[in-house]
């Protein structure tokens, strides 16, 4: 055996953070704070119509009364909202024809990344709208697109040519008043992804979008708007890395889905962002506002892998209005050192024979923290809806916890509805098995992990379950207890 | 004036006419301090997110209860387990009734807790024991401790055994219009000895009563406890029932809780397992109609290693009733070893009903075993179409499916009275005769 326990233990410990660093390229920052001048700023620089600027506007007063929520299972020195710079963009921004135009340093930003545009370009087929900092560089595959009348753009773009689309639904599923973050988000957002589908067009590819946070202070607020019309189909990815740094980063981003009759989005995240030292200094906060719509016959579904952030705070939702339609969430949160997640799901059930199904892993290690948090809610007219909730947690080593919290509100007869939840550790005898069949401990580990979140990870796309798998064993080998 | 502002301006009454020199005075001042700043809880507290105390508040409750009238127990005959002999403390409107009440001092301590408060010779106890586990932080809890004045005092002694259950019956007559009772029992088993107690609380009129009781048991090593609930009261009875058990090394605390009737039904249950190979079980069966509503609120925090806690909660919800289920499994990093099995089932058989649930687990350990189980349907069509099949109409065979629904939790009651008496509460609210008892 290569290592014993206690290597690992050390290993693990000491291990960098893989993707942190720091691309030094010249941002054109606003000054730090927020205020109504601020906000009318952003829009502006924005080139934002009129009716965009007051309903960001709108959306600063609302969160100007609001109180920082603090009744998830997570504890943290709360941000200063007067102490961050609410707007960033790269500087260098012509609008690219070609790769060869784009900053060498950024693209190689995105090499040690992994994400080499010419090379997903011709090999992964995924069309990927690049947020760096705030605002899109790079868009590709927007042709091929544009042919099935498909729109994929920065939201930025889309307020300004889809004025008509975006105005009709953004706010529509999460208003600017639904939370403190999504208030806060609705009045600064500085970029992110907006997606249309036309009516019956399936989407011939993975949509992807990778999100960096970069400038030093800047928090970074994306809104990601999703419709797919009557009967069309999109999976969408989102997947983020950041660079190391020592001081928190705010992170509040709100993500719309809507899904028209008959329509299906399958939505994946792989969350990567920097966790923190093994000390539990610095990492970014990561406080989300997910939620869909669906409409008749339509179906949502949520994947997500959460290894990064110091602090989670994130529930994607399923709002189901219409009848027979299907909300879906699988998701597995890994947590280690002194990372604190609390996530999880809600599915509100309106409408007649709709189904959920929710199925949580959580694993925590080291010194961490790691809670499911979840609502299944069956209105009174929602006649035969169904639930299968499933949240399994694994504990790593003493130190760490592990913590459910599921809400279950019925008010229809026919509802039915099942939860289950486990604790558990990897045990001995299991390891044991595997050692004298001559796979080593850590292997054994990586193993049963991936046993244990395989319902979920089966669920990702191809080009993230790879990444994801890698993920898991970065952020746990070693960590048994 | 609000129930919250009467209470506090009572307290300097109160406690002008108990004895302010003991040492439980500085408790019951701390107590009201607590209440005072606290109030009344609000929805806008999680434990309190789906139980509304605001129409209860809006009642004038007479908080002393005057004469007591006196009761024929002829006329209360039925609401004991009266096959069976036991010990009984009656309370009769908060007071105690030395008629109907059958106490000892024959070995084991089954009197009340007023003497035990103001006698010498419990003084030792006393200041061991009480309000050592009960909360100090709770409003309710404290509220009942600011005002704690009678209730029941149980104490068996090493190795002992009472000859015959007890049963604490609480009933209120209606002489006020409305009535605040505070009942506050003290319940010590030591080393190896083992108790029954079934505890109801029955209004006779349909005036208003609203209980606020605190319980608390202590099981020493080896102790074996069995406590029963029954709530079964009329639907103008409100109860809040705060119970707080604190175990040692090898004891066993089975607490039941029936709830079929009342208008709002609290129960608080909260075991601390301080000591090794200790087993809590928590058991419940609540088949309400009407506009009724009972919450159970369960916490089970496990303190040291090596330990087990069973929960098991059935629910039938018809009418307008709404039934909430919060249970929380504790596991410290140090209780290592633990088992902790949670299950709650319910059936919704109105269109109008609710039911609300949150099992919860907070585990910091990681050598458990730690599972929870929640499910809410309906009765299966296809056993319904078998039983009719089989001759057996409809209205029974839907009753036959919620007795089997039900019997998990009934088939632990280890007094057998006890469970025909059961049996025969859950025919009635169903509404059926099966002419056999399970």
């Amino acid at each position: 055996m290569a290592y014993t326990e206690e290597e690992l233990k050390k290993e693990l410990e000491t291990k960098e953070y893989e993707y942190g660093f720091y691309t030094d390229i010249e941002s054109e920052t606003f000054p730090v704070g927020l205020n109504e001048d601020i906000v009318v700023a952003i829009s502006k620089k924005k080139e934002e119509p009129e009716w965009m600027t007051q309903w960001r506007l709108e959306a600063y007063r609302v969160w100007k009364e609001m109180e920082e929520p603090e009744w998830a299972n997570v504890q943290y020195s709360k941000p200063d909202f007067q102490a961050i710079s609410y707007y960033s963009a790269p500087n260098s921004k012509p609008k690219y024809d070609s790769l060869d135009e784009v900053d060498p340093e950024l693209l190689d930003t995105f090499k040690r990344l992994g994400i080499s545009l010419d090379e997903q370009k011709k090999l992964a087929g995924v069309a990927v709208d690049i947020v760096m900092d705030s605002v899109s560089v790079a868009t590709t595959f927007k042709k091929t697109l544009a042919e099935k009348g498909i729109i994929f753009c920065s939201i930025s773009e889309a307020i300004k040519e889809h004025p008509e689309l975006v105005k009709k639904y953004i706010g529509s599923i999460v208003p600017q008043k639904d939370n403190f973050y999504a208030a806060l988000n609705s009045a600064v957002f500085s970029d992110g992804s907006f997606c249309y589908i036309p009516k019956g067009v399936r989407c011939p590819m993975e949509l992807s979008t990778y999100f960096r946070i970069n400038q030093a202070g800047t928090g970074q607020f994306e809104r990601t708007l999703v419709i797919a019309d009557e009967g069309s189909y999109v999976s969408y990815l989102e997947g983020c890395t950041a660079p190391s740094r020592d001081e928190n980063q705010l992170h509040a981003a709100v993500v719309e889905l809507i899904a028209l009759d008959d329509a299906e989005i399958k939505y994946s995240t792989v969350q990567n962002w920097f966790p923190g030292g093994k000390d539990g200094v610095g990492g970014v906060f990561n406080f989300v506002t997910k939620r869909g719509l669906c409409e008749k016959n339509a179906k949502i579904s949520w994947t997500q892998v959460e290894t990064g952030s110091a602090v989670t705070w994130k529930y994607p939702s399923c709002v189901l209005k219409g009848d027979n339609s299907i909300g879906e969430f699988y998701s597995i949160a890994v947590t280690n050192n002194y990372q604190q997640a609390d996530t999880g799901t809600k599915m509100i059930h309106l409408g007649k024979n709709t189904r959920s199904t929710i199925i949580s892993k959580g694993i925590s290690a080291g010194k961490s923290q790691n809670s499911y948090r979840g609502l299944v809610q069956v209105n009174s007219r929602a006649k035969n809806a169904r639930n299968f909730s499933q949240c399994d947690s694994l504990l790593m080593g003493n130190d760490c916890g592990a913590h459910t919290f599921p809400y279950i509100e019925v008010k229809n007869k026919t509802a039915q509805i099942e939860h289950e939840a486990t604790t558990s550790k990897i045990g001995e005898d299991q390891i044991f098995y595997c050692n004298q069949r001559g796979i080593d401990t850590e292997k054994a580990i990586a193993l049963i992990v991936n046993g244990f979140s395989k319902e979920v990870l089966n669920k990702l796309p191809m080009e993230f379950a790879v990444e994801a798998q890698k993920l898991l064993e970065i952020s746990l080998e070693g960590s048994v207890g | 004036m609000d129930l919250k502002d009467k209470l506090i301006s009572s307290f300097m009454a109160f406690e002008n006419n108990v004895d302010i020199d003991s040492a439980v005075h500085d408790e019951r001042s701390d107590a009201i301090k607590n209440f005072e700043e606290k109030g009344f809880p609000s929805k806008k507290e999680e434990a309190w997110k789906y139980t509304s105390l605001k129409s209860l508040q809006k009642i004038d409750f007479s908080i002393f209860p005057k004469e007591a009238n006196a009761l024929d127990y002829k006329d209360v005959k039925r609401y004991f387990i009266n096959e069976i002999d036991t010990y009984k403390i009656v309370f009769v409107d908060g007071i105690y009734s030395s008629f109907l009440s059958e106490t000892t001092h024959d070995g084991v301590d089954i009197c009340l807790m007023s003497s035990a408060l103001t006698k010498p010779m419990y003084k030792q106890v006393i200041d061991v024991y009480f309000n050592k586990i009960a909360s100090k932080d709770e409003s309710l809890t404290t509220l009942n401790t600011a005002f704690s004045r009678e209730g029941a005092y149980i104490y068996i002694p090493k190795s002992k055994m009472p000859k015959k259950p007890i049963e604490i019956v609480h009933f209120s007559t209606g002489n006020e219009a409305s009535l605040l009772l505070q009942p506050r029992n003290l319940i010590i088993v030591e080393e190896n000895a083992e108790l029954q107690v079934i505890e109801r609380h029955q209004s006779l009129t349909e005036n208003e009563v609203l209980t606020n009781s605190v319980t608390e048991i202590f099981a020493a090593k080896n102790a074996i406890v069995d406590y029963y609930k029954v709530q079964n009261d009329l639907s103008t009875a409100s109860l809040i029932d705060n119970t707080y058990v604190n175990q040692k090394d090898d004891s066993v605390v089975n607490v039941h809780t029936f709830s079929f009737g009342g208008k709002l039904t609290r129960n608080n249950l909260n075991f601390y397992q301080n000591g090794e190979h200790i087993d809590s079980i928590m058991k419940g069966v609540t088949i309400l109609g009407e506009k009724q509503h009972v919450d159970h609120h369960t916490l089970v925090h496990h303190i040291q290693p090596n330990c087990e806690s069973h929960q098991d909660y059935k629910g039938i919800y018809g009418e307008n009733a709404t039934g909430v289920f919060n249970g929380k499994i504790i596991v410290d990093k140090i209780a290592q070893k633990t088992n902790a099995f949670q299950q709650n089932n319910n059936i919704l058989v109105s269109d109008k009903a609710t039911i609300n649930t949150k099992p919860q687990l907070e585990i910091f350990a990681d050598d458990v075993k730690c599972s929870h189980g929640c499910t809410i349907g309906q009765l299966d069509d296809d056993a319904l179409f078998y039983l009719q099949t089989r001759g057996i109409p409809k209205k029974e065979a839907r009753a036959l499916m919620m007795y089997a629904f039900a019997n998990n939790v009934l088939e632990s009651v280890r007094i057998p009275e006890l469970k025909t008496r059961i049996n025969k509460l859950i025919a009635k609210k169903l509404g059926v005769n099966l002419g056999f008892d399970l």
